[in-house]
């Protein structure tokens, strides 16, 4: 098996403890499933919601090139979405389908990240986002390459070489805008420091995780950190922007308790199929 | 009937692509395996970006065209692995983007995630040359990484000023 350079963190061994021990022992072979099952939910989850808040500058663009660029991102996500929550569903093996996770769960049934479900804001914080996010995406999609399960690994192997696009020009356009116009860079700066606490919560491991772990199935969230720390914090010291001391991070997400936000998404995202079920394009 | 495995392949160098209709999905690269199963012929695609909206309608024109051609049960199989990649394309659909005002990928130019080595238009760093597909100048620049679809950039040239799509090396 190739070697995944995060699965066994200190982290991932402390976090077990907290668990009450459970991670200490083999999981039955069912909690594995439900774990991978919720671990697959997180993969396809960030990548639609994001995809979706993506698509809602679908012609409010401030230029035609980068209308153009968010609704392709989108697309990319949305197309991910479609082989994570697809492999969901067959692990799941209770005859449900890609689509009826995206258009049939309701919000506290979503494991996505809460800094993906945010309100867009200006074109800068939607950028900014992207960027903390892209990174975490590829080192994530890098490990998970190596993953035990090869359906993952393929997944993984096929969304990496769409998401390096994404982090290259998240990062130029954050460089642009952070070391642009005095107005630009203070936006940029006040985007940062709002989603911090938000982008914190992709390190933040759960027993889930440490099953996935322990498993060799996807990499310890914490040990992705480093790597993340080198491709942001360059970046944001090229667009002059001050990275925040603070550790403090938002949490609840991945286990299903979103903000408020949430909602309002799926009531936009779900209406056709709850108003005219299995209704086709 | 089973036609020769050879015969199919020369068929489906017939069906064109549906956003670059000058290309064939041979030239593209997506067909991976063609192979007869008893009765039934397996063709085996690869999808080029996994959002890409034109693989449902690329898998109906495969699928048309063979029974146009008088194969009767057709199968398609999707592979995600090895995942497609531009070094597939054909040097005569390089040559056919070109002549259609669409400048060919760049081999070993996709990103690697090593971002500020790759932070080229801001920083002059690394700057990459895509001849203009019109006038052949290297005197170019890109607007934006992504394009009129996911498998292209917008770039324009500074010598004959016209705007024009870059397929991305991928």
């Amino acid at each position: 098996m190739p070697s995944l350079p995060d699965i066994m963190t200190p982290n991932a061994e402390e976090l077990a403890k907290q668990d009450g021990g459970k991670g200490g022992h083999a999981p039955l072979p069912d909690a594995d499933q439900d774990a991978f099952f919720e671990f697959l939910l997180r993969m396809g989850d960030n990548a639609l919601i994001l995809g979706h808040r993506n698509s809602e500058w679908c012609g409010h663009g401030p230029q035609l090139e980068e209308d153009i660029a968010m609704s392709n991102i989108a697309l990319d996500l949305i197309g991910q979405t479609a082989l994570w929550l697809g492999l969901a569903a067959e692990v799941e093996g209770k005859g449900r389908s890609a689509d009826d996770l995206a258009y049939l769960r309701d919000v506290w049934d979503f494991r996505n990240l809460l800094l993906v479900e945010r309100p867009n804001g200006d074109f800068g914080a939607t950028l900014m986002r992207q960027f903390l996010f892209d990174a975490f995406h590829f080192h994530l999609l890098q490990a998970l390459t190596g993953s035990a399960d090869p359906r993952v690994a393929e997944i993984a192997a096929k969304s990496l070489k769409e998401v390096s696009y994404h982090l290259e020009r998240s990062a130029e356009q954050v460089i642009a805008l952070g070391d642009g116009t005095e107005e630009s860079r203070k936006r940029m700066q006040a985007a940062l420091d709002d989603q911090w606490s938000y982008a914190l919560e992709m390190f933040l491991g759960d027993a889930t995780d440490v099953t996935m772990a322990a498993s060799g199935i996807a990499p310890d969230p914490a040990g992705l950190r480093q790597a993340w720390d080198d491709t942001v914090l360059p970046v944001l010291a090229e667009a002059t922007l001050d990275v925040p001391d603070s550790t403090f991070a938002h949490k609840g997400g991945k286990q299903g308790t979103h903000t408020e936000h949430l909602g309002y998404i799926l009531a936009e995202m779900q209406f056709l199929q709850r108003a005219y079920p299995g209704a086709e394009w | 009937m089973r036609p020769a495995v050879s015969t199919i392949w020369d068929w489906l160098a017939e069906v064109p692509d549906p956003e670059i209709p000058v290309i064939s999905l041979t030239d593209l690269g997506i067909i991976r395996d063609v192979e007869w199963q008893g009765e039934t012929l397996v063709v085996t695609v690869t999808p080029t970006y996994s959002g890409c909206p034109a693989t449902a309608v690329i898998n109906l024109d495969i699928e048309n065209h063979l029974l146009s051609k008088g194969v009767e049960h057709v199968m398609l199989r999707r592979q995600l692995t090895p995942a497609w990649t531009t070094d597939w394309i054909t040097d005569q659909g390089r040559d056919k983007l070109r002549d259609y005002g669409i400048a060919p990928p760049i081999d070993g130019t996709a990103p690697d995630g090593d971002v500020m080595a790759r932070v080229t238009s801001l920083t002059g760093r690394g700057n990459m040359a895509v001849p203009c597909p019109r006038c052949n100048s290297n005197d170019t620049r890109r607007v934006s990484q992504f394009g009129s679809t996911p498998c292209k950039a917008s770039w324009v040239c500074n010598a004959c000023l016209e705007p024009f799509d870059y397929f991305k090396c991928h």
